[in-house]
């Protein structure tokens, strides 16, 4: 009997955890689009392509110029958020006036050309990034699983980022005239605070969100274009399900689908891809607004 | 509401000219226009190209449906595409049944699902009826790539063309053209007839002003499901046909790619024209066609002309032709 759950543990823990590791990204790329959404009232869709961006930053400064992985953790937002800056200002900026779907339509476009560069540049067969070896360190080898380090790390820092960001919005200065020009720009704007350069700002730390967790992801997933695109999708959903009221909504609800989708690879494999678009479909059926949105 | 909607119409005069179908004039000259290359082009340019062209239009004019009248915008009309061409080539292939009735399956099954993701979608509207639209469809494509009557990776392949109705044979290009031809131009006019009708302007007055349209008694949900409905049942038709021109049905058409690539070619011909999703269709299907052996960069100036359209460009090919005769196309 007691065998019997040993095994079955073993057969599950594996992936529950993995589905966790998941889950991590999905918390820190829906916290991301949330952040830009509330701000610019626009869903990046290129979100996908800067956490690809995030990987191979990461990538090219290990092989062209030698920055390890702890280097690229700091130097792969602070660039590809510059970039997002210039985007913000020299396009994105241009539509606030017109309906919110031009913003969908031109981050599609831009993602499209970001993914077709780097598949041009880099071939889409994806590239190895090795994570540094003291990550061995934090290996957790107990009779019913053994987890690489580097995953353990991977769950901490965004639970780290997540709650910092979280921090940052609801208890600092800076965070409440963000909240205060998410709600009413014009009025913030009159007491002299100079919201489009918050929005631009945003922007570019939205951005940075998805690029550190496209550092955090190298090392996991091989190196390729493609790889954001595969996750975008999945995040939109869990942000349809979270509703983009809250911050704290985002995260939770990114790291609870992440768990489900990994019990679905236990219980039912087939369903482990489609999963989180079934709860998405009940949610929209029972509270349209989603879990935690307002209205 | 009517300066920051999406669609970049010039709104409708309050007194159309009642013509054949609510054409105007105008319309009724491009119309004319457009019935003319399609029965003349076959005998100049490769027909199997046309057809190609022809089936996206239609797909296109499916898509403008929503976006265009409706004020919806669907990420994810690859599904109901796609989903037509595997139906249509199940149909043909393994069914053994003749091509109307493996086309009109596929309208059927894409009309059907519309109904569900619809039934879903009109919950939320805006982005979130993008991003709605798009998991599901995502959905479809993972449901596509496990059923087995898919085949998977492989799709299915060697559709035969049958029998028109089992007499008309249309093993050679010219023939199928025909059919392919009358399929489009079917789908077309129903389109028009449908959004000039008095549910169609219930359509626009939803797309204007929502709350409005629900105080005076319509109701709006009705109408945006119905709407998507028949979208999704002309995007069937139309992926069906694809996949009976070219005798395969593969994921490429269920990916979202493909839901990209039809918001791309109603962007360039211009969003909520009349024969703007035509002209994008034949504008980025030639595109494709000549630019096919630069591999990766095709997507790279898709998304140029995406970028462009949106920052610079926002009526589209016919929008700006119409802005400057100064009349609605």
């Amino acid at each position: 009997m007691i065998e019997n759950l040993l095994f079955e543990l073993e057969m599950a823990a594996p992936q529950v955890i993995l589905g966790l590791v998941n889950g991590a990204f999905y918390a820190l790329l829906s916290l991301g689009l949330a952040i830009i959404f509330g701000m610019l009232n626009v869903i990046n869709f290129a979100h996908g392509a800067q956490f690809m961006m995030g990987a191979f930053v990461a990538w090219m400064l290990l092989a062209w110029a030698g920055i390890p992985y702890w280097g690229a953790l700091v130097l792969a937002p602070l660039i590809v958020g510059v970039f997002g800056v210039v985007i913000e200002r020299t396009m994105i900026a241009r539509l606030y006036k017109l309906d919110h779907l031009y913003g969908l339509l031109l981050t599609f476009g831009l993602a499209l050309i970001i993914e077709g560069v780097f598949r041009n540049g880099f071939g889409s067969s994806g590239l190895p990034y090795a994570p540094p070896a003291a990550f061995n360190a934090l290996n957790i080898d107990i009779p019913i699983m053994f987890l690489p380090g580097y995953r353990v790390w991977v769950v901490i820092a965004s639970v780290l980022v997540c709650l910092a960001t979280w921090l940052v919005i609801e208890k600092t200065k800076i965070g409440a005239y963000l909240r205060a020009a998410t709600e009413r720009p014009e009025l913030v704007q009159a007491f002299g605070i100079n919201v489009p350069r918050m929005m631009t700002l945003t922007y570019g730390a939205g951005v940075a969100l998805a690029a550190f967790a496209g550092v955090l992801a190298a090392p996991i997933y091989s190196v390729n274009p493609a790889m954001g695109a595969n996750f975008i999708i999945t995040v939109f959903a869990v942000v349809v399900i979270g509703g983009m009221g809250s911050i704290m909504g985002s995260v939770v609800t990114g790291f609870g689908l992440g768990l489900i989708e990994g019990l679905a690879r236990v219980v039912y494999p087939e369903a482990s891809a489609t999963v989180v678009f079934v709860i998405m479909a009940i949610v929209l059926l029972t509270r349209p607004a989603g879990l935690f949105g307002r209205g | 509401m009517a300066d920051t909607a999406i669609s970049v119409a010039a709104p409708d005069a309050v007194h159309e000219e009642a013509g054949l179908f609510g054409f105007t004039r105008a319309q009724a000259l491009a119309f004319g226009v457009l019935v003319a290359f399609v029965l003349v082009s076959p005998f100049f340019l490769y027909p199997v190209f046309l057809m190609k062209v022809l089936c996206f239009a239609l797909f296109a004019c499916a898509f403008n449906l929503l976006i265009g009248y409706v004020g919806l915008l669907s990420f994810g009309h690859a599904a109901f595409f796609g989903m037509g061409g595997y139906i249509a080539g199940h149909t043909a292939k393994v069914w053994g049944l003749t091509p109307e009735i493996a086309i009109i399956g596929g309208g059927a099954v894409g009309a059907v699902l519309g109904l569900g993701i619809g039934w879903l979608a009109i919950r939320r509207s805006g982005i979130y009826f993008a991003m709605i639209t798009l998991a599901m469809a995502q959905m479809v494509y993972f449901f596509c790539l496990q059923a087995p009557f898919t085949g998977g990776e492989d799709g299915i392949q060697q559709i035969p063309r049958g029998r028109l109705f089992g007499l008309i044979p249309l093993d050679t290009d010219f023939t199928l053209y025909w059919l392919v031809a009358a399929i489009f131009l079917g789908g077309f006019l129903l389109v028009h007839r449908v959004v000039h009708s008095p549910f169609g302007q219930v359509m626009k007055a939803v797309r204007e002003n929502e709350p409005r349209a629900t105080s005076l008694g319509y109701r709006t949900d009705d109408y945006k499901l119905l709407a998507f409905v028949l979208s999704a049942g002309l995007a069937g038709v139309a992926g069906g046909t694809k996949a009976m021109v070219f005798g395969i049905a593969t994921l490429t058409d269920v990916h979202w790619n493909m839901s990209g690539e039809v918001v791309l070619m109603t962007l360039v011909g211009g969003l909520g024209t009349v024969f703007g999703p035509v002209v994008g269709a034949a504008v980025i299907v030639t595109m494709q066609n000549y630019l096919a052996e630069f591999g990766a960069w095709v997507t790279v100036i898709q998304g140029v002309i995406f970028v462009a359209c949106v920052l610079a460009f926002r009526r589209g090919v016919v929008g700006e032709i119409g802005n400057l005769l100064k009349v609605r196309l």
